[in-house]
């Protein structure tokens, strides 16, 4: 006989404001089932959770319904206040009554009603419920990092450092991602390489990181703590093991008329090539589809002649490798929208119209003008330059709304950079607003306007033009009653907005987790739960979740890192239970449940006698590798298979008590 | 075949000769243009800055006159009126409440299943594929496309693929054997219909607009916006009291530069209406080798 507990919450205002809390509970007590009944204002507060505690104890309570928020909210709280009461956590559910009801309805007397209908189904359901016990499985203490930005680095070093293995891939030839392409880093004018090239090193020393340079990762499968992970290996046609990275080959290759990707396309680069003289690992790999061996059916071949290590082969194949890793921090990192986004800054066709990343190049000591600001056109030293903040971004006819957050910042820097090698030189700035919240930013801007005297000037850029060797940038000045500004300029810096890796939906979808309408790999709670995905072991670093920049992406790579110790802290850990189980008595072994199951979980049973003769076969659940979907359930042709905490007489129990037919 | 009609009041007045170089073209090409009966004003300038329902109800009525009439494609020369037909038909077809409140304004039901085409459109989807047979001459001259601000605009309702940089009507102007100049001031504002009001400031506008074209080169400016051709064309005495400088460059409506390649002569295509004499465009025409 059951006799269930029914809490109601009023949620502060946000249930009982539109919901009747005291009637529900009222119709609630005369429930089939219901031996008890009470409402109170947080449930999921201390006393609130006492309330649950004394109840069980004092009314032998064998189920509870809380009828509150989503059970995404606080499931885990109430059945933590139930195993805390002496009976199984698995007999407590919650009915929701927040998000489904009392946030989406007006206060009515129909609402309280679907409330009471929402509770009947919970405790029809509950009547039903059986203890459950969460699953143990065992923890593989290596966690694989994709992405070898600052945020891989960080939360590489993070974890390693914590004694733990990690495997780290990337897909570039070398690690370093944008952060090595920048030039001086904002607040603090540091130079980004200075800081960023020993935590190259240190990764790629570590005794604990394993580290794949021109890899991708192929496939993601498993779960928490036990996932297993191909990765590619491109082909690099070089054996890193018996290069010396002398130079030679790439000094000695004929095409050289590739763009550099590592100057944003400011220069050129040969087919083979280490993207930068501070690559790590500095040792090069072939550009197949640029080379003229490949593309041209073995001719050339020069690098191979010129090496005297012997370490180019052009026979080598891409390979894949399987790994087996408790913790993935994806850390994919970004993109750039480019300037032929843009019809009204001339569709990318003006040389001299760049994008912020162009810029970093240019100012950068080790770019293609040895830090001399130079425009791409003619080589000259502009005496005139503007930067257009928001470009693209917060634009809702472009199709990108949000901020890309990092523009108004590295703008000011770049203005400043410019000015410090420029004395008289003028640079202007179109802004919307500044945004500049971070440590010592709005300080830095203030610098940039008053100390280096950046014209800023609010408003934004309906037009730019070529004309008589200038950019005409045709502007507004909002702040001066909307007069029109012509600025007949030398060099135009558009900050495009910050966008979505161009493969990221399909490396989301590899792994299992989601992401937004714009690409941005989603968070499992936009507050609470910032840095882990919706699939338990996978965690966000970096500008893959949405744009960051330097400070706050190693913040984040910290804080995954630090999930995945965390997870690393013990041998095994427990999962919920709610996996298929099969009775294996009445399962007929047809096994059609094997060929549904999208997780591989379903293995086929001998069911033998005591004489160990095998008497026929069943299917039976890898509770491991099962994510509870419940395909093979809907599949099962004599309701042999069934999902724990989700049954089939659990469902129909709710359908009928909502149909308020005996079942 | 036949499509539909839409004058508006600039096609029967001030630019007669964009609605006569349509039909020359129109009918080169063996098709009829069926007016709307008792068609209205499309509202433009004035009725959407007064009264929401009223720039709606306007165009509105035209086109359930059109679909009673049984057309089921209208051609709108104008730009002004392509843009308050096509943004009246927009509202009334995705705000239910919107359409019943116009119908019972109009007393007549709305279906909203014409479909409506810029002068763009049109010469894409009914004069493209008779160009061949009716294309006999070249003209051989530098043309700047001058868009203006309505047929570009907004996205939802313009079939123009890059709204700052469109190149739909350089696409005519190469069949009809002209050279489109690469210039900037494609989409800037003429000044529109304060070309009464604060001519001036139209003027100063407008002036901007020839410079532009002529310093890239252009021979003439082809235009498909009879507010942009009176613009450019009626306003030269005060654009050059404006920018100081007199640009004789001729503006042409892109049915009259397109009707110059059909061999349609000049004096049936409107050529002599203009301000600005237009007999530099007329000479430049030369046969097409076969």
């Amino acid at each position: 006989m059951a006799r269930i507990g029914v809490f109601i919450c009023h949620c502060g205002e946000n249930i009982s404001a539109t919901v009747d809390v005291v009637k529900v509970a009222e119709v609630a007590s005369k429930m089939q089932g219901v031996a008890f009944s009470t409402e109170y204002k947080y449930m999921c507060s201390a006393p609130g959770q006492d309330k649950i505690v004394q109840a069980i104890k004092e009314h032998k309570l064998t189920g509870i319904v809380v009828a509150a928020c989503s059970p995404r909210m606080h499931e885990s709280t109430f059945r933590k206040a139930t195993a805390e009461g002496g009976i199984n956590p698995y007999l407590c559910e919650m009915a929701n009554i927040r998000e489904h009801c009392s946030w989406v309805h007006e206060r009515s007397e129909e609402t309280t009603e679907k409330a009471i209908d929402i509770v009947r189904t919970l405790v029809a359901k509950v009547r039903r419920n059986a203890p459950l016990f969460p699953i143990k499985v065992p923890v593989t203490k290596t966690a694989l990092v994709i992405g070898g930005g600052i945020a891989g680095i960080q939360a590489a070093l993070d974890i390693a450092n914590a004694g733990h293995k990690v495997i780290m891939v990337e897909k570039q030839p070398s690690i370093g991602g944008h952060m090595s392409q920048l030039s001086e880093t904002f607040p603090t004018l540091d130079c980004s390489q200075c800081i960023l090239t020993p935590r190259m090193v240190e990764v790629s020393q570590h005794p604990n990181i394993t580290l794949h340079t021109y890899a991708e990762v192929e496939s993601v499968s498993g779960f928490i703590g036990n996932f297993e992970v191909k990765i590619k290996m491109k082909a690099k046609s070089v054996d890193h093991v018996k290069c010396t990275g002398c130079g030679e080959c790439w000094q000695k290759c004929p095409s050289k008329k590739i763009p550099d990707e590592f100057n944003a396309g400011l220069s050129n680069r040969t087919a083979i090539y280490t993207p930068f003289p501070q690559a790590v690992p500095n040792k090069p790999v072939i550009d197949r589809a640029n080379c003229t061996w490949f593309t041209k059916g073995g001719k050339c071949g020069i690098c191979q002649k010129v090496c005297k290590a012997e370490a180019i082969d052009y026979t080598i194949q891409d390979t894949f490798i399987d790994v087996k890793v408790g913790a993935i921090v994806t850390a994919t990192g970004f993109d750039l929208k480019h300037t032929d986004f843009f019809p009204e800054y001339g569709y990318g066709e003006f040389k001299d119209v760049i994008d912020g990343m162009q810029f970093e190049r240019l100012a950068s000591a080790s770019g293609p003008t040895a830090g001399v600001i130079r425009r791409p056109s003619d080589g000259k030293v502009p005496e005139k330059i503007v930067f257009i903040a928001c470009a693209g971004s917060r634009d809702k006819a472009k199709g990108i709304e949000y901020c890309s957050k990092i523009c108004c910042m590295y703008t000011a820097k770049h203005a400043m950079l410019y000015k410090h090698k420029n004395h008289d030189g003028k640079a202007y700035v179109f802004y919307m607003d500044i945004r500049a919240a971070g440590k010592g930013y709005d300080e830095f801007v203030r610098r940039a306007i008053e100390d280096d005297h950046v014209e800023y000037i609010r408003g934004r850029v309906s037009k730019v033009y070529e004309h008589n060797g200038k950019l005409i940038v045709k502007g507004v000045d909002t702040l001066l009653n909307s007069t029109p500004v012509d600025i007949e300029a030398d060099m135009v810096v558009l900050a495009t907005a910050i966008v979505a890796n161009k493969d990221a939906e399909s490396v989301a979808q590899k792994m299992h987790i989601s992401y937004d309408k714009h690409h941005f790999f989603a968070e499992a709670h936009p507050k609470l739960k910032p840095v882990e995905t919706n699939t338990a072991g996978i965690m966000l670093a970096g500008a893959c979740q949405s744009a960051k920049d330097i400070p706050e992406s190693v913040s984040q790579a910290s804080a995954s890192a630090s999930k995945a110790i965390a997870l690393f802290s013990n041998n095994e850990m427990s999962r919920e239970p709610s996996v298929a189980a099969v009775n294996n008595t009445n399962c007929t072994g047809c096994l059609l449940c094997q060929d549904v199951c999208p997780y591989l979980a379903i293995e086929k049973e001998e069911i033998k006698d005591r004489a160990g003769n095998v008497l026929r076969y069943a299917a039976k659940v890898n509770s491991g590798l099962c994510q509870g979907c419940g395909t093979c359930v809907a599949m099962c042709r004599n309701k042999s298979i069934d999902l724990q905490g989700f049954s089939n007489e659990q469902m129909l129990g709710e359908v009928m008590s909502l149909l308020n037919k005996p079942f | 075949m036949k499509i539909g009609y839409y004058p508006g009041c600039s096609l029967e007045g001030t630019s007669k000769e964009y609605s006569d170089s349509l039909f020359a073209v129109a009918e080169k090409c063996g098709i009829t243009l069926e007016t709307i009966n008792d068609w209205n004003c499309c509202g433009a300038s004035a009725a959407h800055t007064l009264n929401h329902d009223l720039a709606i109800a306007l165009p509105a009525r035209s086109i359930a006159l059109a679909e009673k009439q049984g057309l089921t494609e209208i051609v709108i020369p104008c730009a002004a009126c392509y843009s308050r037909l096509s943004q009246s038909q927009l509202e009334m077809n995705s705000h239910f409440v919107t359409k019943s409140k116009i119908e019972s304004y109009l007393e007549m039901s709305f279906s909203g299943t014409i479909k409506l085409l810029s002068v763009i459109e049109f010469l894409e989807k009914y004069i493209f594929p008779e160009v061949d047979k009716h294309v006999v001459n070249k003209l051989n001259q530098k043309t700047a496309c001058y868009y203006g601000c309505l047929l570009v605009r907004p996205k939802e309702i313009s079939s123009i693929k890059r709204s700052e940089d469109p190149i739909e009507m350089e696409e005519v102007m190469k069949i009809a054997g002209a050279i489109p100049v690469k210039w900037a001031f494609k989409t800037e504002c003429c000044g529109a219909g304060f070309s009464v009001s604060k001519t001036d400031f139209v003027a100063k506008l407008s002036g901007k607009i020839l410079e532009n074209a002529a310093e890239n080169g252009a021979e003439s400016i082809i235009v498909a916006c009879p507010m942009c051709h009176m613009n450019l064309d009626m306003r030269r005495p005060n654009i050059k009291e404006q920018i100081k400088k007199d640009i004789n460059i001729p503006v042409l409506f892109i049915t009259q530069a397109l009707g110059l390649s059909m061999g349609i002569s000049a004096d049936k295509l409107g050529l002599n209406k203009h301000f600005v004499p237009t007999d530099t465009a007329v000479k430049c025409v030369i046969k097409k080798e076969a």
